[in-house]
């Protein structure tokens, strides 16, 4: 095994696979016509040609922004929207006079490509975002719920998700969804400390205090407004359990997972004892065939694939435009049927290889806001496909959902396009390898951190610092009770995975990266380096530093991701004492004063 | 945060999988039923232009493909439409298939398990496929018989041979033309749709096997049934008040005439079909005994697949003044004409009762037999000894009682009459139940409005005679 993972360059392989999807788009367009047709008529390749130049552009903005990015991210993406973009043409000549639905798709896709390359262009750093943590939760909590708005709030096909301005009607909950990932994931770096370890026990599980708890009973109670008003059981699916594994994943406390999932089925129950119309939809899923007229579609979307059966009737030779909104929410039926069951299985895989990669991405993340913030996009983005492509197949109940980046729609192409962005920045700065950095920023920084090493003992200067910093909270909270448990848990992230801000080393006595600053430090470095690990402390423990500030990290590190030998965690545990030393969270208040938090 | 990112990745990993998993069971499990299922256009429009079997009654095609030169390659063909359509059924682009052609529709079209190995070899010469043709055990003559017997008056026929389950003979009246359906002039087909589902003579509704009425006196059978395997015998006498007074009720329940005395036999009681007699003898016999009696004639189960009738029905808990009404076939008591042919049939073979069928064999294009129904025992509902009582008692009703219209000459024929009057706003169902020992075969006769007064109408008169003409038809 080796110890050190050096993430290179992946461009060329990544343009090679790109051209193998932008490939899918075309044969699905050729397919279509030739089965259709019996020959490729008229301009058929000037959309898929569009689409491919499209997919080019962005994989240069990728490799010119962000060299380091996951190189089959995009790839994927570009396969799925590519069989989207077919499926919906083919979808489209079922109609006479054809429609133009695929062309309009297009032109989404060149809208949601734009603001995407915009985001990665001027973006770069997701740890930026984590400054605004309370403006996301408000715009995301006030775009999940603007659909109850009178005027703007529009309700279509039974559930009241859209809103509507003059022609353009907009399904906000899509980018509401990566909106709230955002604040959950800067919130719960900042709280995850207390939100484990504050509280009460009672029962045998830890119940956190009333004021930490406020946001949660505020996601619960937006979620069940959501449910109530708005009659959509699949975004409050989504956001509720977004909500819960990210929680989750924060104070890795399984009670929190539970609790969670508790008021989840509870929410269900109520939902099923109080509204006809999720009656009505537990009915179609348990049994379609009682009633023929009313379930049409999910009927019709059998039919489909018993059609298809194992390899499908082969593009434009089925009749998936027999299901009513085969191109949006039952588009996944369209490929059952005409790609067969293969072709299904090969998008769902296609789905999960992106929400691996996302999640290794998490995995290797160097700083926790990256970690959840990757950890719940990915969780979210695999929560709606099986949602939507669950409810499809009769797995789950069926909830209005888009196929992400397959389903015509504008609002949902642009939001996944927007989380690709994120998605790809993210795993950017996980792989990149840490850069040296110049001597100057690099004094000042270890300047920076003797000064105010002194400054933190006393438990009074920290408290003193008007900010509502984590470590802060952490202090107070750890000082009287800290947990053994914890100090465990550190020593299996850095050793595993070599990644910043280990928790622990934050209940010790500050900002949880210290810790691995130290240990990387007595790994990779003489003895004397131990002195310098404040510094690099800085660079994880920062989050809202510059992308560029947090190099040293990795100079410590040894590597992208350096994997110590657990020899060197050895070493770290016996040095507790020394860590907590280097630790000491003093330099992080003051970068940021550089900042406008 | 590893861990638990690595557990979240765990769990998606299992959502993926379940999705998967799912798809794949349906494929396995749920392809069948989904190809079969009658409301599956792709199937049906994939089907509709192919050559399908015919549909043989004796050696007569009555329903074919020909040829056509429109859109789809064959076109359906119903020779003698209305006389054969509530068995055939139709066949419909648009509104899909009925009868014999929707639950046949698999071997018909070629696409039967059976069919394997032909579909295998017009695959490898390139063949089209062509359809396996149904033989039904219908007899023309019988059929032709009881419609005209009928003679446009809103009603139904069965006749079964009771020692076979066999058939012979399913009209029901009004019928429409199935070829008005079938027509690949879709417009046309959808016009004669909205107005035949307008008609309030219901038209393509199968009177014979597909709809409940009461039975009237009719189900007397079954309730001398009940009594008779009680351990009672065609002697054994009854009270036969001039009225009943119903138990906990001020009703009574009165006959159509005398009786003939105060205390009456059995057969007496059913010769005279007596109403007061099967009264108070279904409140002796107990609810339950006349269910279970009704049920061991085939009650409450759907019976003959090929068709898809409906069951039969015996009340769930009538109080004693109810008991008192369903014994003479009143109240609750609802049954097919079908299922009273499977009485009769059942007395008539000694007790046992045998499972109806119409499709006696499935036979491939080149003429190679498929499949090939034999014949099936469904239950015993009496005794032989009992059966042969009753049997006696029957052949009384119609050499003596109220069933003589039904006498054929030179057959031994038995029967019982039934008059069903309701509330008074529809005319009384005439109904007759009949048997004869040569040809073998049970009757039953079902005539919903007979076109006369209420007070003329008649079980014995009006129905009787169309048992007595299929029988003769048969001989």
């Amino acid at each position: 095994m080796a110890e050190v993972i050096v993430y290179r360059k992946r461009g060329f392989v990544s343009l090679l696979m790109l051209m193998l999807a932008i490939a899918l788009c075309f044969g699905g367009y050729a397919l279509t016509h030739l089965n259709q047709y019996g020959a490729l008529t008229g301009d058929w390749f000037v959309v898929p040609a569009a689409f491919g130049g499209i997919a080019l552009v962005v994989w240069l903005v990728i490799v010119w922004r962000l060299p380091y990015a996951d190189p089959l991210l995009l790839p994927c993406v570009v396969a799925l929207n590519g069989i989207g973009l077919a499926m919906i043409h083919r979808l489209d000549l079922a109609t006479d006079p054809p429609m133009k639905s695929a062309e309009l798709q297009l032109m989404w896709v060149a809208i949601s490509a734009a603001l995407m390359c915009l985001l990665v262009v001027f973006l770069r750093d997701h740890r930026r975002l984590q400054r605004y943590t309370y403006v996301w939760f408000v715009a995301g909590l006030v775009l999940l719920l603007m659909p109850l708005l009178p005027v703007v709030g529009s309700e279509n096909h039974g559930a009241r998700i859209w809103i509507r301005i003059g022609q353009f009607s907009f399904q906000p909950a899509e980018i509401a969804k990566i909106i709230l990932s955002i604040a959950f994931a800067a919130y719960l770096t900042e709280k995850r400390d207390v939100l484990a370890l504050a509280g009460h026990r009672f029962l045998g599980i830890d119940f956190p205090r009333a004021r930490d708890l406020g946001p949660i009973l505020i996601m619960w109670g937006a979620s069940l407004l959501v449910l109530v008003f708005q009659k959509d059981l699949g975004t409050t699916l989504l956001f509720f359990g977004l909500f819960v594994m990210m929680i989750y994943v924060a104070t890795e406390r399984p009670s929190w997972a539970l609790l969670g999932f508790l008021m989840l089925i509870g929410m269900g129950v109520l939902g099923y004892t109080l509204f006809d119309h999720v009656k009505v939809r537990f009915g179609s899923w348990l049994d379609p065939f009682a009633n023929y007229d009313q379930n049409l579609q999910v009927i019709n979307a059998q039919f489909g694939f018993a059609w298809g059966g194992l390899f499908g009737t082969g593009w434009g030779l089925g009749r998936p435009y027999l299901t009513p909104l085969a191109k949006n929410d039952f588009i996944s039926a369209a490929i059952g049927e005409e790609l067969g069951l293969f072709g299904l299985f090969a998008v769902i895989m296609i789905f999960a290889l992106i929400v691996a990669r996302v999640m290794r991405a998490a995995l290797a993340a160097r700083e926790p806001f990256g970690k959840l913030l990757a950890a719940g996009l990915a969780f979210v983005f695999a929560l709606q496909v099986f949602v939507i492509i669950g409810g499809v197949t009769r797995l789950l109940p069926l909830t209005g959902l888009t196929t992400p980046f397959v389903s015509q729609g504008g609002s949902s192409l642009v939001a996944n396009y927007l989380l690709l962005g994120l998605m790809v920045t993210i795993t950017h700065q996980g792989r990149r390898p840490h850069v040296d950095v110049s001597p100057d920023e690099y004094v000042s920084l270890a300047g920076d951190a003797t000064q105010s090493m002194s400054a933190v003992a006393p438990r009074g200067a920290v408290s003193s610092a008007t900010r509502s910093r984590p470590q802060d909270d952490v202090n107070e909270a750890l000082g009287p009770r800290p947990d053994p448990a914890d100090f465990e848990a550190p020593t299996e992230l850095v050793g595993r995975d070599g990644q910043g801000a280990p928790r622990p080393a934050a209940g010790m006595a500050g900002p949880g990266a210290a810790g691995v600053g130290a240990a990387g430090a007595s790994v990779a470095r003489p003895p004397e380096a131990g002195a310098e690990a404040p510094t690099e402390v800085v660079g994880v423990a920062g989050p809202n530093r510059d992308p560029g500030a947090d190099a040293p990290t990795e100079v410590v590190g040894g590597a992208g991701a350096a994997r110590p030998r657990p020899s060197a965690w050895a070493d770290y545990d016996g040095d507790d004492g020394e860590a907590t030393q280097a630790l000491d969270p003093v330099d992080i208040p003051r970068k940021d004063e550089e900042d406008p938090r | 945060m590893n861990g638990p990112i690595r557990k979240v990745s765990v769990v998606v990993m299992i959502m993926f999988l379940a999705l998967m998993l799912n798809s794949s069971y349906a494929y396995v499990f749920r392809t069948d039923a989904l190809t079969n299922d009658p409301n599956n256009r792709r199937v049906r429009d994939a089907q509709f232009g192919t050559d399908r079997g015919d549909i043989l009654v004796g050696n007569t095609p009555v329903v074919t493909s020909k040829p056509s030169n429109d859109r789809y390659e064959y076109q359906r063909v119903y020779s003698q439409a209305p006389l054969y359509a509530p068995v055939t059924g139709y066949y419909s682009f648009l509104y899909g298939s009925a009868g014999l052609e929707q639950s046949q529709n698999q071997a018909l079209s070629g696409a039967g398990d059976a069919q394997f190995l032909q579909r295998m070899v017009d695959l490898a010469t390139g063949k089209k496929p062509t359809g396996a043709s149904i033989q039904t055990t219908l007899d023309a003559r019988a059929q032709r018989a009881a419609y005209r017997a009928l003679n446009g008056r809103p009603g139904a026929v069965v006749a079964l041979d009771y020692s076979t389950g066999e058939v012979r003979a399913m009209v029901s009246t009004p019928s429409y033309d199935p070829n008005s359906l079938a027509t690949h002039d879709l417009d046309a087909a959808q016009k004669n749709w909205t107005s035949l589902n307008k008609d309030s003579d219901q038209p393509m509704l199968n009177r014979a096997a597909k709809n409940v009425y009461p039975p009237g006196s009719t189900f007397k059978v079954v309730t001398s049934a009940a009594a008779l395997e009680s351990g009672m015998n065609e002697n054994t006498s009854i009270p036969a008040p001039a009225s009943y007074k119903l138990p906990n009720s001020t009703a009574v329940i009165k006959n159509a005439g005398s009786c003939g005395g105060a205390q009456i036999s059995l057969k007496q009681a059913l010769q005279v079909s007596c109403n007061s007699a099967f009264a108070g003898l279904g409140v002796r016999l107990g609810d339950g005994a006349i269910r279970k009696q009704a049920e061991a004639f085939g009650f409450g189960k759907t019976q003959l697949s090929d068709i898809g009738a409906v069951p039969s029905r015996f009340p769930e808990k009538p109080d004693a003044a109810q008991t008192a009404m369903s014994a003479i076939g009143q109240f609750e008591v609802a049954a097919t004409p079908l299922q009273m042919a499977m009485v009769a049939a059942g007395v008539a073979n000694d007790g046992v009762v045998m499972d109806p069928y119409i499709v006696s064999q499935v036979r491939g294009a080149d003429l190679s037999v498929l499949s090939t129904r034999s014949p099936r025992q469904l239950s015993r509902a009496m005794s032989a000894q009992n059966a042969r009582q009753l049997k006696d008692m029957m052949i009384n009703v119609v050499q003596n009682g109220t069933g003589r219209r039904a006498q054929v000459s030179g057959v031994t024929v038995g029967g019982k009459t039934g008059t069903a009057k309701s509330d008074g706003r529809r005319p009384p169902y005439a109904w007759f139940i009949a048997f004869s020992d040569n040809p073998q075969v049970a009757v039953a006769v079902f005539v919903q409005d007979s076109g006369a007064t209420t007070a003329e109408t008649s079980g014995g008169r009006f129905a009787g005679p169309i048992a007595a003409a299929v029988i003769e038809a048969l001989r």
